[in-house]
């Protein structure tokens, strides 16, 4: 069966819709997260804190977010190479261009590939920065994540980077939410004006949220 | 009316192609876009050259062979197949870029024609039922509820065209492929193939060299039959019933 969706442009569909999702919940969790920078460096230190010892004592400290970052990493992984094949076979299947063009699709439609290579470069330097310190601004302190934010979101480019990749994601959401339904059958002429209107607001709050943290930083709330 | 026009022309399938303008005058808005195309035709022929290769049949919107992507839009601006397109929604000195579907697996053969024998393969991979057929069974025979008569009849509109292909910018047949699918599952009389019909007919379509969905949409929007986007939807669900239904057995 794992040969079968894997061959199929169908069953392939179905593993960015899987992905897609799983990502989409982990999302929902961290913005929650984040703002709880708005209640102070003990509260947001005290999460990340908490984070490392979810399921204790049945999980060892740690395992659990282990546990989460490994299936992070799977869905991230799978779906980045299923956009890639599924994107290379689009466009063999359609490789002259019309003399009389027009755009096609709506904006968010259209901007899937190029938001999702923006959102995978994002991944990889958002890591860097406040997971691993590598490329951080100023002194990395592990731990500490409250400073690390305020560290970062003190430099433009940081602030720059950040926001551009959190407006591309709200696009990726707004269009990706509703295709996944789509993919996966749920979707009817009935439930698409409700599954419309969920996708338009899970990318509103996403993109607020996760944008209301440098917003904090720039304005001076928190520092 | 006067009209400028830009037309994709071939001279084969190996041939490099080329928009090629001409002008044509004295066109009637009652004519249909074939009717203009004919004119413009018999002008050539006059002058002793290779006039512009078409396809058409019926000419009144049944049978699915006219093509043509004029102005950007497969079928045109109306939502109607070329063939019942008519001039009057063109305006005087109009110029109209006429080309063929573009997909690759669609090749042109010439000028505007395109070999669609690929949705052929996708039909002979399931779109069929095993019934026996012969004389006309009795109508009560097998009641089937009136929701899914409409959709059986809703999807049966599908004139295998392509001008979803066409409109495609995968160069997809996903609506095409479902349109078909969808027709026969809802009915009991094509119960027995439920499973093998979807599974088969979506490698097809892989097979063939078609691009994967990427829900813009754009099928829909061109199809002259009203074929809905939501169709699609529908044969992803049928396509993973029926993987999860066959892994079990
Ligand atoms: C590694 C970075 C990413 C890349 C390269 C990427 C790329 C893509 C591409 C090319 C599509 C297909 C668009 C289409 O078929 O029209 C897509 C769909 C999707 N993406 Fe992403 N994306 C990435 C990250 C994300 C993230 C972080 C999320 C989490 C919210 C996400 C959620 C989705 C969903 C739900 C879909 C719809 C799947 C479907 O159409 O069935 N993606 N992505
Ligand atoms: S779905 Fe519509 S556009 Fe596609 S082949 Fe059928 S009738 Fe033509
Ligand atoms: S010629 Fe038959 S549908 Fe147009």
């Amino acid at each position: 069966m794992a040969r079968t969706v894997w061959d199929s442009t169908v069953g392939k569909k179905t593993v960015m819709a899987v992905s897609g999702l799983i990502m989409l919940l982990y999302l929902v969790a961290h913005v929650i997260g984040n703002l709880k920078i708005y209640f102070g460096a003990g509260e947001f230190n005290h999460y990340a804190h908490w984070l490392r010892t979810v399921g204790e004592p049945f999980m060892h400290y740690e395992w659990t977010l282990w546990l989460i970052r490994v299936v992070l990493v799977v869905a991230v992984v799978a779906h980045a190479v299923s956009a890639y094949q599924l994107s290379r076979r689009d466009i063999k299947a359609r490789p002259q261009k019309y003399v009389h063009g027009r755009p096609r699709a709506s904006y968010a439609t259209r901007t899937m590939r190029w938001g999702g290579i923006i959102l995978g470069l994002f991944i990889v330097w958002h890591l860097l920065d406040l997971t691993t310190g590598t490329v951080h601004s100023g002194g990395f302190q592990e731990g500490h994540p409250y400073q690390n934010v305020v560290d970062t979101f003190s430099t433009w480019y940081g602030n720059v980077i950040y926001i551009v990749a959190m407006l591309a994601l709200g696009l990726h959401i707004r269009h990706g939410f509703w295709s996944a339904a789509q993919t996966l059958g749920v979707g009817s002429r009935t439930r698409d004006r409700a599954l419309k209107t969920i996708a338009n607001v899970l990318a509103l709050l996403l993109t607020a949220g996760f944008i209301a943290v440098p917003v904090g930083v720039m304005t001076g709330v928190v520092s | 009316m006067k009209l400028t026009l830009r037309v994709w022309r071939q001279k084969n399938a190996d041939a490099e192609g080329a928009m090629s303008t001409y002008e044509v005058d004295g066109i009637s808005p009652d004519m249909s876009f074939l009717e203009m195309l004919d004119t413009l035709n018999e002008e050539l022929i006059l002058k002793g050259e290779d006039p512009v290769a078409f396809d058409h049949d019926c000419r009144e919107g049944i049978c699915g062979a006219c093509s043509l992507v004029i102005d950007g839009d497969a079928h045109g601006p109306e939502r109607t197949t070329t063939c019942q397109l008519h001039m009057r929604s063109f305006r005087d000195g109009d110029t109209i870029d006429i080309e063929p579907w573009r997909a690759s697996a669609f090749p042109v053969i010439k000028d505007l024609v395109v070999d669609r024998s690929a949705f052929d393969r996708i039909i002979q991979a399931g779109g069929y039922i095993t019934a026996p057929t012969g004389s006309a069974p009795e109508a009560h025979a097998t009641p089937v509820p009136k929701a899914d008569a409409d959709s059986a009849f809703e999807h049966a509109e599908c004139i295998g065209c392509g001008a979803c292909v066409a409109a495609c910018p995968n160069g997809a047949a996903m609506l095409f492929t479902s349109a078909k699918i969808n027709h026969l599952n809802v009915l009991p009389q094509g119960a027995p193939e439920r499973e093998s019909r979807v599974l088969n007919m979506v490698a097809q379509m892989d097979e063939e060299g078609f691009g994967g969905c990427t829900l813009t949409g754009e099928c829909a929007t061109a199809c002259p039959k009203g074929i809905p986007l939501v169709s699609i939807t529908s044969m992803n669900k049928e396509w993973l019933r029926a993987t999860r239904k066959s892994a079990r057995s």
